[in-house]
């Protein structure tokens, strides 16, 4: 699914860049960060329903970090053959716990191509979402949980 | 759940948001109007969540894809357990890494436990890149892999049920 190119001019980009992080906490926060762009709260506003519904951002609010919560975030991946790809799919993407899921190859003829993250409430929820997609598709998944993180800053200025 | 991290009216915050913040001139008074709290208890708790670290922060989350970034790379290495702690900081710590975890090997078919996300705007910049980790790792890699995404086939992020 390749994303249709949508033109963004300056100060879009001033939005998406300058935004990923310290949306302020106060009565009107977006009037104080139009402020700093130089444009009214209106057309702030505006910009931002228009990157939404155009899928340039993808959310616009507080990202939660569901370990904190006593939740868990799992990778997870399926080796899925072709001719059962749209079904296995179907039963993945229909699973709300599925945060995203992503097609992957890899030069080297890797079989794991199907890679999504689990998101639940409880530790318990990953294995009850692994068991439900298992027993959906009669396929093995293979849970990938981080034993480690050295670096997560999902940051990218504009390029398009 | 953990309720001691979380208590019912932090959830029905996390409820109320995680599709996303109300684009309204008063989005935390009109979250406080849904819940029926304060508004000022709604901004004190999600500053609240946000130091705890619940919140990692609140923003813009941009398609990566539809920004220029079409290229998304998750190279994969085979490094030996003793080194890995020292080699994944050394990794994390280079400017284009977006993410950077230690993972299980799922042997025999997965020999990977070190997991370094690239994105670019091409393939070929996202292979330079990981050739500079490569070098970076010089022996301390046996094996390696990339795998491009090729479809998003979701990303809704995190959605807890009512």
């Amino acid at each position: 699914m390749r994303e249709p190119a949508l033109l963004v001019d300056a100060i879009d980009r001033a939005i998406i860049d300058g935004l990923q992080g310290d949306f302020p906490i106060c009565e009107r926060p977006y009037a104080e960060v139009a402020g700093r762009l130089g444009i009214s709260e209106e057309d702030l506003l505006a910009r931002l329903q228009r990157l939404l519904a155009a899928r340039v951002l993808t959310r616009f609010g507080p990202m939660f970090q569901v370990e904190r919560m006593g939740g868990a975030f799992v990778l997870a991946a399926m080796c899925v053959p072709d001719a059962d790809w749209q079904r296995v799919r179907a039963i993945v993407d229909a699973l709300p716990e599925v945060a995203h899921n992503y097609r992957r190859e890899s030069e080297r003829n890797c079989p794991f191509n199907m890679w999504f993250v689990l998101a639940t409430e409880s530790e318990a929820g990953i294995d009850a979402a692994i068991r439900c997609i298992e027993d959906g598709s009669g396929l093995p998944v293979f849970p990938f949980p981080k034993l480690k993180e050295y670096f997560v800053e999902m940051k990218l200025a504009v390029r398009a | 759940m953990n309720t001691a991290v979380l208590d019912a009216v932090d959830r029905a915050l996390v409820l109320a948001t995680q599709s996303g913040l109300p684009l309204v001139s008063r989005p935390y008074h009109r979250l406080a109007g849904q819940i029926g709290i304060p508004p000022e208890e709604v901004m004190a708790r999600l500053s609240r969540m946000l130091q705890k670290g619940v919140i990692r922060r609140v923003g813009a989350v941009p398609n990566h894809y539809a920004i220029g970034y079409t290229a998304n790379g998750m190279s994969v290495w085979d490094v030996p357990d003793e080194s890995i702690d020292e080699l994944g900081a050394r990794v994390g710590a280079l400017d284009f890494v977006t993410h950077c975890y230690h993972r299980p090997r799922r042997l025999p078919a997965w020999p990977y436990n070190l997991f370094v996300m690239v994105h670019g705007s091409s393939r070929s910049e996202v292979l330079s890149k990981v050739a500079e980790i490569a070098a970076l790792l010089g022996h301390g890699s046996r094996s390696h892999d990339v795998l491009f995404s090729t479809a998003i086939l979701k990303k809704t992020g995190l959605r807890i049920a009512p």
